[in-house]
Formats: C-alpha cells, sequence, structure tokens
C-alpha cells in the first residue's frame, strides 16, 4: 500500500511453511539483530508453549526511496495443520512469501502438505502464487538428517509451466551459478522460485532472505 | 502486480478522511479515531495520539476482526459490521468501512456506547462514500502513478540492500 499523504511504501511479506520449521526463528533473528530504531515491536500470538498460534508480526523499516519510507511489515502463520483458519486470514493483502521449509529428511511430507496447503488457500483469495514474490528458505542445513537440495527441490519446487510467450526466456539464477530460474525442460517452459539455503537458529541466510524478498516486492513496482 | 490487493490514495482522499473522522470525535466526545487497512496497515489516526505501538495495534486489530468475520460466517452471519470490546476504563469500537478498512474507536468514560455507537453509524456511511468513489477511480489494482512510482529507480532499491 502506498500512502502519498504519508509518503510511506508499506508491504506485507508472510513467512509460510510446516510446524516447527523456523518461521517464527527468522523473525526472532531480525528482531535481534535489527536495531530498535528500524523495527517496532515484535507480537507473538503463540500457545504456552511457544508454538505459534495466531501469527507473529515485526514492523521494519528499509530506507527511503524516492522520499518514500519503505516499511515491511513481516508476519508468519502458524504451522500446525490444525490452525488452517488463522493461517489463511494472514495471506490476505499479502505482497511477498517466503516458504520456509524443513530440510530434514522427515520432513519432506509435512513440507509438500504445507506448499499444497499454501497454493490452496492462495488460490482461495484468488491470488496466483505464481505471479507474486515468492521464494523458498530451505532451512536447517546444518542438522545431518538434511536432504540434498536435489530432493527438496524436485519436491517441493519443481517449476509451474510458463505459457505466456514474453516470459518464455532463460533466466539464469543470480545467486546458483549454472541453475536457471526459467528454462525449457522438454517440450514445455518452466518457472522456478528463487531458493535459499539457511540455519535460522545460528542467523544464516536469514537477512539474504529477507533482502531478496522485498528487493522482489519493491521492484514488482518499478 | 504490486500485490494482491494493492490501492493507494491521494492527499485530497486523506483530508476528506481527516474530516470525517475529526467531526465524529467531535460528536462522539471518543478520544480517538483510527482507520486500518485489512491487511493490517495503519491508514490514518485523528484525535488524541495514542500512547501505544499503532503498527503492532493494527496488525492485531486486522485480525481481531478477521477472525470475528470467519466466526460469523460459522454460525451462520454474513458478517459482523461492528465490533465492541468494553473495559473498565477504556473501551474500543470496530466498523467495517467499504469492506477494505476497519473503523477503530478508543473511548472512555467521556462518553458512552450508545453515542459512540450512534454517530459511528454517520461516520461509517460517509466513509463508505469516500473510500468506495476511491476504489471506483483506482480500480483494484496498482494505480498508473503507483506503478510509476519507483520506475527507474533499480538502483536506490539496489542500494538499499547494500
Amino acid at each position: 500500500m502506498i500512502n502519498y499523504a504519508s509518503r510511506e511504501i508499506n508491504c506485507k511479506l508472510v513467512y509460510y511453511g510446516p510446524g516447527l520449521g523456523g518461521k517464527t526463528t527468522n523473525l526472532e533473528h531480525i528482531y535481534g539483530k535489527v536495531s530498535p530504531n528500524t523495527r517496532g515491536k515484535m507480537i507473538s500470538l503463540a500457545t504456552e508453549t511457544e508454538r505459534t498460534l495466531f501469527f507473529d508480526f515485526l514492523p521494519v523499516d528499509l530506507g527511503t526511496i524516492r522520499g518514500f519510507k519503505t516499511r515491511f511489515h513481516l508476519y508468519t502463520v502458524p504451522g500446525q495443520v490444525y490452525y488452517n483458519a488463522s493461517r489463511k486470514l494472514i495471506l490476505k493483502g499479502v505482497d511477498g512469501i517466503v516458504f520456509v521449509a524443513d530440510s530434514q529428511i522427515e520432513r519432506m511430507e509435512a513440507n509438500v502438505e504445507s506448499m499444497q496447503n499454501l497454493y490452496d488457500n492462495m488460490s482461495e483469495y484468488g491470488y496466483d502464487l505464481t505471479k507474486l514474490p515468492f521464494i523458498i528458505q530451505y532451512n536447517k542445513r546444518d542438522l545431518p538428517n538434511a536432504a540434498p537440495l536435489r530432493d527438496l527441490q524436485a519436491s517441493l519446487n519443481p517449476g509451474w509451466p510458463i505459457e505466456d510467450g514474453t516470459h518464455q526466456k532463460i533466466t539464469p539464477d543470480p545467486t546458483h551459478p549454472g541453475e536457471n530460474l526459467v528454462e525449457k525442460v522438454g517440450n514445455e517452459w518452466i518457472g522456478r522460485a528463487p531458493y535459499l539455503e539457511a540455519v535460522a537458529v545460528r542467523g544464516d541466510g536469514v537477512f539474504d532472505t529477507l533482502k531478496t524478498v522485498s528487493k522482489m516486492v519493491l521492484k514488482t513496482l518499478s | 502486480m504490486a500485490g494482491a490487493a494493492s490501492w493507494s490514495f491521494s492527499e485530497n482522499d486523506f483530508k476528506q478522511i481527516q474530516q470525517h473522522l475529526q467531526t465524529f470525535l467531535r460528536d462522539s466526545n471518543a478520544r480517538c479515531a483510527l482507520l486500518v487497512d485489512r491487511t493490517g496497515q495503519l491508514v490514518a489516526t485523528v484525535g488524541e495520539a495514542p500512547q501505544f505501538d499503532s503498527a503492532a495495534f493494527a496488525s492485531l486489530t486486522a485480525a481481531d476482526f478477521s477472525a470475528n468475520d470467519q466466526l460469523a460466517k460459522m454460525i451462520g452471519e454474513h458478517e459482523f459490521a461492528s465490533l465492541v470490546h468494553q473495559g473498565e476504563k477504556e473501551s474500543m469500537f470496530l466498523a467495517d468501512v467499504a469492506k477494505r478498512v476497519i473503523l477503530v474507536v478508543l473511548f472512555d468514560q467521556r462518553t458512552t456506547l450508545g453515542l459512540v455507537k450512534l454517530k459511528g453509524k454517520g461516520a461509517v456511511e460517509h466513509l463508505n462514500r469516500v473510500f468506495e468513489a476511491m476504489f471506483k477511480r483506482v480500480g483494484t489494482g496498482p494505480t498508473a502513478s503507483e506503478k510509476g512510482l519507483l520506475e527507474g529507480a533499480e538502483d536506490e532499491i539496489d542500494k538499499l540492500f547494500g
């Protein structure tokens, strides 16, 4: 939302993904590292056992562009399957999405289920995930039982068909040399979401994720 | 597209909104009125400046209203167009505006819920007209000016992220 009166650009980012995947940890790390002058209060609506019940919320000021103060509102959703009704509410008016996947092999099914749930909830609002700024963060890369990236990509980011001819051109992935975000596979053009690796408890990859998605959101305005 | 539910408003729209809210505050004797959009972003504040974190307040308001919307549907109502949270000293009245914005009124013992509701109804009607005209003018997608706001600003965006 652009407010010409107060000269502010406000954008809403949602961290989505399966339960215990590290969404709240991402926000906690940002909260801990960003100067108190540039962030607001972090709100967590959680159960007594620290599981997200409704959402976490953290506003962060990124700076000024063209005289407009850019403020990003970061939200997480409750990851547990049970909380779908409240999870869906948080997606309302979203400008960019980070899917935080749990790299552990045992959580593969939970990742896939959550990704499907994201597509379903978005389409119920009439939003097209493939047309919004959307990235995947593979979290917990330090764990010994982390699945290979190749397998995670195949399950969670296999690509969507690109039918619009103007977008059918090879687009290299800037962060992964030799890989493409848009390419032709067989006879079909497909697009994939950019992805990053992270160890959110240590803060690795947390800011790279935020920067990548925020930049994508701002570039949709240019 | 700039986002799933993008919209923008001009300084003129903002002035009209403020005028309606000021009139409402004077007539109802409420302390403060805030407008929050359904995505949880604060649009305007009029009256006594709130002492709390207004960004957090706005996000919770939107979540509260959305949760109650779903509760309404579950019991067979189309919506709860307004909500009241009554405290010992401080209370809140929330009302839907044009299905996109929430009017939040903070009031204390200097007035009554009845008066706030009565005057709130009139304010909501005025605000509905302002917002509906605004949405009609800009549609639901980004406006031309919004689309072009950051045109050529790639360098600035890159710089922002070091």
